[in-house]
């Protein structure tokens, strides 16, 4: 193994190149501690976003060696072999700079999915129990430890062809939402969801399980969405 | 594609399967017993068994593809969003005039 890696880091927005840098190879080196020694040692303009540095806040998203990936928890010796990295932004979403891609649409589209929850209860009622081997609890552990990253979002074939469509991680939130028996707002919900640019828009390439830092399975919670919403549909709840 | 189209087109899959499936069955008998076109149009002619069933396939076909074209042509093609839906509908409606004129030739006395 090579003593230092060829580093690639895209920089500047949408209209930019691949600027190369040399970066010493360490133990336990991740992808995230090489774009920080650049910015560090190398060049202080590069602009990247990170927080915890340990794989809960999902900010520091980006495409490594032409795979979206979380880079504080990707090892370089697990994706860099021949000690090269190329490093961009996130796909399937502007760029504000270097390898800071703008998040504006990929929560705004949450927020589409009404991926928020609805209470059913005033803070005046008892706490709910809610067992955790109950079968409704069981179905809305599935999908309930996203963490926003976005590299579902920028792994998804159907976000880059369409527009409307809300992606993965929104509809991953929608179904963890329709499984909390807590939440009152489903009605609502599986009409935004059952909408154009929905749920059915999904192909189920299931690029979003393949490349989930979680190994949550938004495909998955795409097709029980699908199955829900028809129901709801055929049972005239619903107006698309 | 919204829940409206995704029944449609999931329904009308449902429907084709078994259609398809008696389809091929049908060109595996005609072939298989060397029947000539004469034979088959002496089947068909008049029979309104065969129209009512290859009318039902059109139609299903014509429903079903016009949606996934819809999909693609918005996916992939160049085409102005307002144009997507009259060009799928005019697909739909080519494949079930040029189905329904195939069924015409061969169940009309």
């Amino acid at each position: 193994m090579a003593a230092t890696l060829q580093v690639s880091l895209w920089r500047g927005g949408t209209e930019g190149r691949y600027v190369d840098y040399e970066v010493p190879m360490r133990q336990s080196q991740t992808v995230l501690d090489v774009v920080t020694f650049v910015q560090r040692n190398l060049d202080s303009t590069l602009s990247y976003r990170f927080a915890c540095r340990v794989g809960m806040c999902g900010s520091c998203a980006m495409t490594v060696n032409g795979r979206p990936r979380w880079t504080c928890r990707t090892h370089v010796s697990k994706v860099a072999a021949d000690g090269r990295l190329k490093i961009g932004p996130l796909a399937n979403l502007p760029v504000i700079k270097d390898l800071a891609a703008d998040m504006r649409e990929f929560f705004v589209k949450w927020q589409g999915a009404k991926g928020r929850f609805a209470p059913s209860k005033t803070r005046f009622d008892p706490i709910e129990r809610i067992l955790p081997d109950s079968a409704p609890r069981i179905a809305a552990n599935a999908a309930i430890e996203c963490i926003n990253c976005g590299v579902c979002y920028a792994a998804c074939d159907t976000v880059r062809w369409n527009p409307d469509y809300l992606g993965p991680a929104a509809l991953n939130r929608a179904w963890t939402l329709v499984n909390d028996v807590r939440d009152a707002g489903n009605t609502e919900r599986f009409a935004a969801v059952a909408a154009n640019g929905g749920c059915h828009a999904c192909h189920s390439h299931q690029s979003c399980q393949e490349h989930c830092p979680l190994a949550l399975n938004p495909t998955a919670s795409i097709a029980g969405l699908k199955r829900r919403t028809a129901q709801v549909y055929l049972r005239g709840e619903i107006k698309p | 594609m919204n829940v409206r189209l995704y029944i449609w087109q999931r329904g009308t899959a449902l429907l084709l399967l078994p259609l398809l499936l008696l389809h091929l069955a049908v060109i595996f008998y005609a072939t298989r017993k060397g029947l000539s076109a004469a034979d088959i149009l002496a089947r068909t002619r008049g029979s309104v068994a065969w129209a009512l069933y290859y009318g039902v396939f059109v139609a299903a076909i014509s429903v079903h593809a016009s949606i996934g074209v819809r999909t693609i042509l918005a996916e992939w093609m160049p085409l102005p969003a307002r144009m997507v839906n009259p060009a799928a509908i005019l697909f739909g409606l080519l494949l079930a005039v040029l189905g329904i004129r195939a069924i015409a030739a061969v169940v009309l006395p």
